[in-house]
């Protein structure tokens, strides 16, 4: 192992000490192949169009955006399946309550926050202090989410004030929102991750939870702080579709895959369902090859239930690349 | 009196003042008292041991120094002032550091992290990873080991003693002057317990009161200048090592004298025929592979941590499987490719780890010890409660046979004493008729006693005509009970020793293959 | 000596002592949900005391119980089974448009969805053992391909309806039976899986591997148990109870293509309920099969006090982490 001195120059070090997620090789793989699948079966735009590029970007934005919180989860060897309906109802209130009005914007997007935070609080709480399981709690707060969903919505509701569509479709210069958006979010969580208390306490809560309690590290608020961060990217990303939407729906979530999406571009990405090892650069890279995949489905013209059915074997077969070389049985 | 300096060392014998001490301290938990009014110094410079039995309490007063319990009565006094923690990490703060068995460290991350984990510098709102790394070099040179161990390394690529010195160091990093280490030399190798030595013996210049857990008598009177003895929570004496034996510390732990050690060794005509033969068998880690197991012996298999062992051993039983080579059991040709394989053919492996490894702990005692017996049939096998038809009368009978102490068979292994979980285990392999018989460290982390009834049951196994391998750490047991033994270095066989062979023997051969010079030295200090 | 004895105080008050031993051993599933039933029959007796209305509601519930039960097997291995839900989808749409309106159809189809739960649960169960993904995700994931597999047989949409013959299992009754009046096939296809599921759990070397290795793999391994093997059939089981749920399912509700919607959570919550620890290890045929029933009757007990749907949804949510959470804490003050 190269050993860096601690004197070295703050460049030297960076450098030396970034080290690219094998998984973007994996990225490089899937592009040319679907790539090539693109042009012998289709009119090969991925490799000439590159609208179509930047498109795929574009599409994997809400996922990249949500990927990020649940990337924080996992690395506290937690796990969170209420992100899609949380997407849900944060479409479908934000919606509501802008009602197509410039002016409720602001007060529409406090509120689906604070709707965010209780849900990532709720998340967090079962499972620290009643200590359930994390599968087991975040499914049970989805489904009481889902259940106040439907209780008041069951269609399209309100609708977005025209200029707030700036947020999914606007540009600046020729670079789209969305992207600079998106690289924010990533920004934001490295820098949390790698350069802050939280992010070292999060390695250590998700690495060895005992270990973390034992040198002082609040375990609780730490995974309770990863829950809600969560919780928040899943509505920023509602809040993103919405605007591309203009009127929020209650399946948009679900119909997503947010969920399991989520979870399989984290692990493909590198980060350990087991806790502590890990990052979102890695999640990235599983994002876009989601993004490639999706495009090249439907450049493919691929029947929509058959996608569902190649989903859930990408889905299970992705995370299986990385078990497979665990040698202890899983569960 | 002569009144303390400064700086103590061991050299004063008549020191006044204490580091740390605790007074009448005192601790129950449901339906067992631990601790049973305790008092106890420590002085600075010194190296004070604790023994006893398994359940005296040792971990518990550790424990309760560390600040992770805290006690039902007494006070705990450091440097002369009252202290009382709510959290381990006061204990920290306060200078008491305690290093446990299973590593506190975190794999995946730096040393610089794991050395300053929930205390990280920040500058302006954000981690200061430089100047973490530069404190962690301090931290190291310190301890006098910056030259091994970077601060940018991932803790996962250190040896596991590298990684005790990183526990050492992080100790220390909290301006530690009361050490408490519980079993530290558990996981080294001979070598590295000389490091250890030459570590403890420049903190104590530096002042510092070290505690440590020990089972392993030679190590206490290797390194202890003061030895207490618990038993049953209670402080039965505090000894000066010099003026004491080894067999006197084993009185006052066990309230009478053990007149053997061991069980003597078996006898040339009790030695039936082979029974297992393995022939230049090789995997993915062991290489040429060749000895012989007779019928009624015990053959030790000894060897420095990584030797290859407990390999040798899961090969044997099909966990790890032999690629290349000849296996014969019973005089036929087998391949063992999995444990089922094994165990069909007579073979039992009581491993290492029997809370881990060995036992299934929400059910009861009765499925546990028919586990073996029910894996190899039928899927579709009846069972009746009390076990397969003729297997009625196996739980009993087989319970008293190891002597398991339960009042009934229905209770969950999880509720029982080490000691007899290690029985139940046994029984386990019993009861599927084994003849062939795999010990990984059959007494590791048990107590004196019970250590000696494991010891008599071994024999008494051989004396029935089972063949036994034993793997086993701890020299004065692989001398102890072995009618032959297997050095074992780098993943292949070093050689063969007959019975009654000394340590020192033993360790050359385990050493051999090495140009290691801190084996040599190690050698040369022996022979003092 | 191996036993201790105990002597114990003598009298009345020594009875009643026993008694109330005795009483706290009974898993809470019992009284939870006898007390439920009797709420229930207080508001609306006509429908709950009366033998009648007592068989209707299990037929109601027989379906889920069938599902539970299979769950059970896998929750005790230590594992998850989310594709319940989506197999009985995939029975409802797929039969739909096997049947093709035409009774003789029965039997033949439903040997082919017995067959594909075969197929369904081996998947799982491979790829859980031998890709090493963890169950949670891997039926999860598996749910989406059945799931999608299903829509896409039938285009999006049913094919058919279901025939009268295929609905009998889940929908009809034997009539003027002494004493119990009229009894529900369902009921009786329960009572079948239940005792075949009782002998396998508690009565075979099958079902005492099935709690070592949800108990502890390693030990399990190293004592012979062929793990992955034990593993592989119990998801084969539980997927085959969830097609012959959803055949009752199916049979009770005619065709839909949101009626597995959420079975998966239910089942799971079911076994909860009925004390089966989620990390594995323990587990009762009888106590998941009245989790199912006290779910049941909590269900028809929000719909008598006019609470919609989307609600049930809530409380379910509430349930499951409340009897989680319950599980949990109390076996923890037991340490």
């Amino acid at each position: 192992m190269t050993t860096i001195a601690a004197s070295d120059s703050w460049f030297k070090r960076t450098t030396r000490s970034i080290h690219i997620p094998p998984v973007y090789f994996f990225l490089i793989f899937t592009f040319l192949v679907s790539g090539l699948l693109d042009q012998i079966y289709s009119d090969g735009q991925i490799f000439s169009n590159p609208a179509i590029m930047l498109n795929i970007i574009v599409r994997s934005v809400a996922l990249g955006i949500v990927a990020v919180g649940q990337t924080l989860v996992i690395l506290g060897a937690s796990i969170d399946l209420s992100v899609a309906f949380t997407i849900s109802i944060t479409a479908v209130m934000s919606s509501y309550l802008m009602q197509g009005d410039t002016a409720k914007v602001p007060m529409a997007i406090l509120a689906v926050f604070g709707i965010g935070l209780v849900i990532g609080l709720a998340n967090g709480l079962t499972i620290t202090k009643l200590k359930v399981n994390p599968f087991i709690a975040t499914l049970g707060v989805s489904l009481i989410i889902k259940g106040i969903i439907n209780a008041t919505f069951s269609n399209y509701t309100g609708s977005v004030p025209k200029s707030f569509e700036f947020f999914g479709y606007g540009t600046i210069g020729l670079l789209p929102v969305s992207i600079i958006i998106l690289l924010l979010v990533y920004i934001a969580g490295w820098f949390l991750l790698a350069r802050t208390k939280f992010g070292a306490h999060l390695y250590g809560v998700g690495g060895n939870s005992e270990v973390a309690r034992l040198s002082g590290v609040r375990t609780d608020r730490v995974l309770i702080g990863a829950h809600i961060i969560c919780s928040m990217t899943a509505v920023l990303a509602g809040i993103f579709l919405v605007s591309q939407m203009r009127s929020g729906a209650p399946w948009v979530g679900p119909n997503g895959l947010y969920d399991l999406n989520s979870i399989a571009t984290a692990v493909i990405g590198g980060t350990a369902l087991s806790g502590g090892k890990g990052g979102v650069w890695g999640t990235l890279a599983g994002v876009l090859i989601f993004g490639i995949l999706d495009t090249t489905f439907n450049q493919l013209g691929i029947n929509p239930y058959l996608k569902m059915v190649l989903r859930g074997a990408i889905i299970v077969l992705a995370v299986a690349s990385y078990t497979l070389r665990s040698k202890k049985e899983a569960a | 009196m002569i009144e303390a300096d400064e700086k103590n060392t061991a050299e004063n014998i008549l020191v006044t003042e204490p580091l740390m001490e605790v007074l009448n301290i005192s601790k129950r938990f449901p339906g067992v008292v631990a601790l049973d009014d305790v008092s106890l110094q420590f002085l600075p410079g010194e190296v004070h041991a604790i023994v006893g039995e398994n359940g005296a309490g040792k971990s518990t007063l550790m424990k309760i120094v560390a600040g992770a319990y805290t006690p039902d009565a007494g006070e705990v006094y450091l440097s002369g002032n009252k202290v009382s923690f709510a959290h381990p990490v006061e204990a920290q703060q306060k200078g008491i550091s305690i290093i446990y068995q299973e590593f506190n460290l975190l794999p995946e991350r730096t040393v610089a992290h794991n050395i300053f984990l929930g205390r990280e510098s920040s500058k302006m709102g954000t981690l200061d990873v430089r100047k973490m790394n530069k404190d962690a070099v301090e931290v190291l040179k310190d301890l006098g080991v910056d030259k091994m161990i970077s601060p940018t390394s991932q803790v996962s690529s250190l040896s596991v003693a590298e990684q005790q010195l990183l526990e050492i160091a992080k100790a220390i990093s909290f301006k530690a002057k009361v050490l408490i280490m519980d079993e530290p030399t558990a996981a080294l190798t001979y070598t590295e317990v000389d490091l250890l030595v030459n570590l403890i013996d420049r903190l104590k210049q530096k002042g510092m009161a070290i505690i440590f857990i020990s089972h392993r008598l030679k190590e206490v009177f290797d390194i202890a200048e003061k030895i207490t003895v618990l038993k049953d929570g209670k402080l039965i004496k505090t000894v000066i090592k010099k003026d004491v034996t080894p067999a006197d510390v084993v009185f006052l732990m066990v309230g009478r004298a053990l007149d053997h050690y061991f069980p003597p060794l078996g006898s040339v005509e009790e030695f039936g025929d082979v029974v297992l033969r393995v022939e230049n068998a090789s995997n993915q880690i062991l290489k040429d592979i060749n000895f012989e197991l007779r019928k009624g012996e015990v053959l030790g298999v000894a060897g420095l941590q990584g030797s290859g062992r407990t390999e040798l051993a899961q090969s044997l039983f099909g966990v790890m499987p032999f690629k290349s080579g000849k296996m014969e059991l019973h005089g036929k040709a087998i391949a063992v490719k999995t444990p089922s394989r094994a165990i069909k053919n007579r073979m039992g492996f009581v491993t290492e780890d029997r809370k881990s490894e060995g036992l299934t702990p929400r059910q009861p005692i009765r499925d546990n010890i028919l586990l073996t017996v029910r894996s190899v049939r039928p899927l579709l096998g009846l069972i009746f409660k009390d076990g397969v038809g003729s297997s009625r009368k196996l739980v009993p009978m087989l319970g008293q046979q190891v002597d398991i102490r339960t009042d009934s068979f229905d209770r969950e292994t999880q509720f029982l004493s080490g000691g007899n979980q290690q029985k139940v285990v046994l029984a386990k392999w019993l009861a599927s008729d084994a003849d062939v018989f795999i010990f990984d460290e059959p007494t590791r982390g048990i107590d004196v006693e019970s250590k000696a009834g494991i010891h008599d049951m071994i024999r008494a196994l051989t004396k029935k005509g089972t063949a036994v391998l034993m793997i086993s750490s701890e020299l004065p047991e692989i001398i102890g009970m072995s009618d032959r033994v297997l050095v074992m270095a780098d993943h292949r066989i070093a050689g063969e020793l007959p019975a009654r062979s000394s340590e020192q023997e033993i360790m050359l051969m385990a050493t051999g293959h090495t140009n290691d010079k801190t084996a040599e030295k190690t050698v040369t200090v022996e022979e003092e | 000596m191996a036993t201790t004895t105990y002597t114990p105080p003598g009298g009345v008050f020594n009875s009643l002592h026993n008694a109330w031993v005795g009483i706290k051993k009974i898993p809470p599933v019992y009284p939870v949900f006898f007390l439920i039933f009797i709420v229930l029959g207080f508001l609306n007796p006509v429908k709950y005391q009366s033998m009648n209305g007592i068989m209707t509601f299990l037929r109601t519930g027989a379906p889920l119980a069938v599902l539970a039960v299979g769950q059970m097997f896998v929750l005790a291995s230590g594992g998850f089974d989310l594709t319940v839900g989506a197999i009985v989808t995939f029975v409802v749409l797929v039969s739909s448009k096997l049947l093709a309106n035409d009774p003789a159809n029965a039997f033949p189809a439903i040997m082919i969805m017995l067959g594909s739960g075969v197929l369904i649960g081996l998947v799982n169960g491979l790829v859980v053992s031998y890709l090493k993904v963890p169950s949670f995700i891997t039926t999860l994931g598996m749910m989406l391909l059945v799931r999608g597999a299903a829509l896409y047989y039938v285009g999006g949409a049913p094919q058919g309806y279901l025939t009268e013959n295929w609905r009998a299992f889940g929908r009809n009754f034997f009539e003027n039976v002494p004493v119990f009046g009229r009894v529900p096939y369902a009921l009786l296809v329960l009572i079948g899986v239940a005792i075949l599921s009782y002998f396998l759990f508690n009565r075979t070397n099958f079902g005492k591997q099935i709690l070592a290795i949800g108990d502890n793999v390693r030990a399990s391994q190293l004592s012979g148990v062929r793990v992955r093997l034990v593993r592989v059939i119990t998801f084969i089981f539980c997927a085959v109870l969830a097609i012959i749920g959803g055949i009752l399912f199916g049979g009770f509700g005619g065709v839909n293509v949101t009626i597995g919607e959420g079975l998966e959570m239910q089942s799971i919550a079911a076994c909860v309920v009925g004390g089966v620890l989620l990390g594995g290890g323990k587990g009762s045929v009888l106590n998941v099969i009245f989790g199912a029933f006290t779910l049941q009757a909590i269900v028809n007990l929000l719909n008598l006090l006019g609470l919609p749907k989307p609600y049930t949804d809530v409380v379910q949510g509430l349930i499951i982490i409340g009897a989680v959470a319950y599980v949990g804490l109390s076996s923890q003050r037991k340490r």
